[in-house]
């Protein structure tokens, strides 16, 4: 079942442009309610589209008017915040341009990356209740032990399993969905389909790569292009040169590519390396160039797992985390920020890290925090159950941010999987491990077994959400109400 | 959960429990269920040279965070998320045909549930038909309660039946998961009449391959008392070690085949013996694992 905007997946590419007071109308012809939040975009709280925080959804057949005044340019991107429907196709494109021309550049695409399923996303979290791993076809079996026996030895094969098999965990546990049930897109196209951009030769193009999916991370890169990061989540970064890029759900990153006269592939690899989003970019319309083959995976290391046993940060758990919902815990976190992730670690490549990506111009308030919060991205994997300091939405109160105020935020994430956190209404404005700003950004990916800092400006009144950008995780608690007052 | 299990030991005379507490002992649940709810276990968690102990389940230190303390007292909107929804499941783990000297019977072993994600109702049924009747059935009721990160605590009622006169229990049990990915289900029960019981079961999957996989499986019950009119001698009365081959077609849908063998002992053993069955057998099943 599709669910859609104006009758296309992704909706419609909205532009906008800053300093303009913009009016939308938003008609429910679902059977259902709905809403559509506007990520990234700094607004009054009541326009921000979050059912059950911000208002009260739309019902079926109303009509509700959003409204509010464009403050910020760059990209960003719409979806709707009610039950399943960022899955069925209810996302798309926000472009907003600045009030007074800055040059544009010569060719200008959007590239928006998500996943697609025949099966009821309901249907997919029951079967995920039931077994945690059910869509991951890559787990270590007793063919891969024997391989190890006759490469490593018999010792080392039973090493590299023991902290592993004795912990519940597995090593291969990158994506609670898989290409098993998914078809990976690249604006509303499968990869068969091979969503074209065309180019002049010569011309610079500006890619403007969002991760609307619904549970995927993917690995991006253009065989035979370097690209140009220069925006990250709408805000501009002191341009970076790279092979590759890791984005994930709620993260824009824009990219500037100079194309010769031939075609190139865009292949957006999903995390778990069980399938791929692919199109072309070309100067003339039905050329295309070589697929990769997706790279084979790299199992989690111990520095997911354990982080940093020789670092000096330490995590101070809360006393919710020692209980059922919580499966494993990380008392000495990394804090590096130069990590590429798990499966591009060694590829050869350049891959973009955060340390990589300086905002312009540099935070947006030069105080100091005032205080510091702390708080722990936690689940259990066997349950199929996702909360903060193991405490789920629903067990949760919300977190008080006073009005105005400037504070840090310290994430530690006490599973294995890298989570994208997104704040709802605030920049969340992120610093290397000695304390220095690096980059401002309305959705931060936290590795396993890392731990994050980030100053928030608290200048944004009522209430807003806060998450993970996987939905499903999301949905299962992973998620806290954030009170400005 | 604790008290819980002190007010049903007190139905059972000491010798039960001691006699109870030694066989759990004895086939090494105690310790993986210790080390998840957080007893001192010493050195069971180290592996490579690493503490992983504090890692996992334990209890919180004294100086360990409040996670309501930046709530400045405010209150949480109306949103509901799924978190507090209620899932359920059912899992035919065993529907089989059973051919043991040259007999052939069937069996099925079944678990359903539904519930939140840390209380829910249990319902497990295990039984074998032969000659197109229900000889021996297990059934049970249960309220599962979440207490570590891979064990439920299960309370509630069983109730047999089949040839024998029926009989009812009260039940207490954990399953759970245990280091090393073992499946574990094991409980007491006590019956009326001074009756009282262990079932212990455990499981392991072997992926041969991301879809072909290996379960060795292991079941053993125990008595306290003999039952004559089921063939059920005191102390332990049977043990079966199995061992199928499934190939999940899709997850939830998987044909396997198999061979256990069974071994009867005292006056279970002897019980079957002057009913003209052999207190041992070898069988060879082929079935069906699957789940909606």
């Amino acid at each position: 079942m599709a669910t859609s905007i104006n009758g296309s997946i992704p909706g419609p590419t909205l532009r906008l442009r800053e300093g303009d007071t913009v009016t939308i109308r938003v008609h429910n012809r679902l059977a259902e309610d709905t809403s559509i939040h506007w990520h990234g975009i700094l607004l009054p709280f009541d326009m921000d589209g979050v059912p059950g925080i911000s208002f009260k959804g739309i019902p079926p057949g109303e009509t509700f008017t959003y409204r509010f005044k464009v403050r910020q340019t760059g990209t960003y991107w719409y979806h709707s915040h009610s039950g399943m429907q960022e899955q069925t196709g209810l996302y798309g494109a926000i472009i907003i341009d600045p009030a007074v021309g800055k040059p544009r550049t010569e060719r200008d695409y959007v590239v928006q990356l998500s996943d697609w399923t025949d099966e009821d996303p309901m249907r997919v979290l029951a079967k995920l209740k039931m077994q945690g791993d059910y869509y991951n076809f890559n787990q270590p079996t007793a063919v891969d032990f024997f391989r190890d026996v006759a490469n490593e030895g018999f010792g080392a094969a039973l090493d590299k399993r023991e902290m592993w098999n004795q912990m519940r965990m597995s090593p291969t546990d990158f994506a609670d969905v898989s290409g098993y049930t998914y078809t990976y897109l690249m604006n509303g196209t499968a990869p068969a389909g091979n969503w074209t951009g065309l180019f002049k030769p010569g011309e610079k193009v500006r890619l403007r790569f969002i991760d609307s999916a619904f549970m995927s991370f993917f690995d991006v890169r253009i065989p035979g292009l370097k690209l140009t990061v220069v925006q990250v989540d709408g805000q501009d970064v002191e341009p970076v040169t790279v092979d590759e890029f890791r984005i994930g759900p709620g993260e824009t990153y824009d990219v500037i590519v100079e194309p010769k006269e031939e075609a190139y592939t865009i292949f957006a690899q999903s995390m778990d390396r069980s399938g791929f989003a692919r199109g072309t970019l070309a100067p003339r319309p039905g050329m295309q160039a070589e697929v990769p083959a997706p790279d084979k995976p790299q199992p989690l290391e111990m520095e997911d797992m354990m982080g940093d046993m020789t670092g000096v940060a330490r995590a101070r758990h809360a006393r919710t985390e020692y209980g059922p919902t919580t499966d494993m815990r990380v008392d000495t976190p990394r804090t590096n920020l130069d990590d590429p992730g798990v499966g591009l670690r060694y590829n050869g490549r350049r891959v973009l890290t955060q340390a990589d990506l300086r905002t312009i111009g540099g935070p947006l308030d030069a105080r100091d925090a005032g205080r510091e919060i702390e708080l722990h991205l936690t689940g259990n994997m066997e349950r199929y159950a996702w909360s903060i300091d193991g405490v789920e939405f629903g067990q949760s109160t919300p977190v008080h941010f006073r009005h105005n105020e400037r504070l840090r935020v310290v994430f530690v994430n006490d599973t294995m999987m890298t989570h994208p956190m997104h704040m709802h209404g605030m920049w969340q404005e992120l610093e290397g491990p000695e304390g220095k700003f690096q980059v401002r950004r309305h959705t931060i990916p936290v590795q396993p077994a890392q731990r994050v800092s980030f100053l928030v400006t608290a200048d944004a009144l009522g209430r807003w959400a806060w998450h993970c950008h996987l939905i499903l995780h999301m949905d299962m608690g992973m998620f806290r109400e954030v009170v400005v007052a | 959960m604790r008290a819980k299990i002190r007010t049903e030991n007190k139905t059972m005379t000491n010798k039960h429990v001691s006699r109870l507490a030694a066989l759990i002992l004895a086939l090494g649940l105690a310790p993986a269920w210790a080390q998840d709810v957080g007893q001192d276990m010493g050195n069971m968690n180290q592996a490579g040279g690493m503490d992983m102990a504090s890692m996992q389940g334990g209890s919180a230190p004294p100086d360990a965070r409040d996670p309501h303390a930046y709530s400045g007292s405010y209150k949480r909107g109306p949103l509901q998320l799924g978190d507090e929804h209620r899932y359920g499941s059912l899992l035919i783990n065993r529907l089989e045909g059973v051919n043991a000297d040259g007999n052939t019977s069937a069996e099925y072993e079944l678990q359903a549930w539904y519930g939140s994600t840390y209380d829910r109702a249990v319902l497990k049924a295990e039984g074998d038909i032969d000659a197109g009747k229900l000889q021996e059935a297990r059934t049970e009721l249960l309220w599962g309660h979440a207490v570590a990160a891979y064990w439920d605590t299960q309370v509630g009622l069983r109730y047999d039946s089949g040839t024998g006169p029926d009989r009812s229990w009260l039940a207490f049990g954990v399953q759970g998961l245990a280091p090393y990915w073992f499946e574990v289900d094991a409980t007491a029960y006590v019956g009326e009449q001074g009756r009282s019981a262990l079932r212990l079961s455990a499981e392991y999957e072997l992926l041969l391959t991301q879809k072909l996989i290996l379960q060795p499986r292991v079941e053993t019950n125990a008595y306290g008392k003999s039952d004559s009119d089921r063939e059920i001698g005191s102390g332990l009365s049977d043990l079966t070690l199995g061992l199928r081959l499934r190939y999940e077609i899709r997850r939830e849908f998987a044909p396997y085949i198999g061979i256990e063998r069974v071994a009867l002992f005292g006056d279970t053993a002897d019980f079957a013996r002057a009913a003209g069955e052999d207190s041992k057998e070898t069988r060879y099943v082929a079935g069906l694992r699957f789940w909606f």
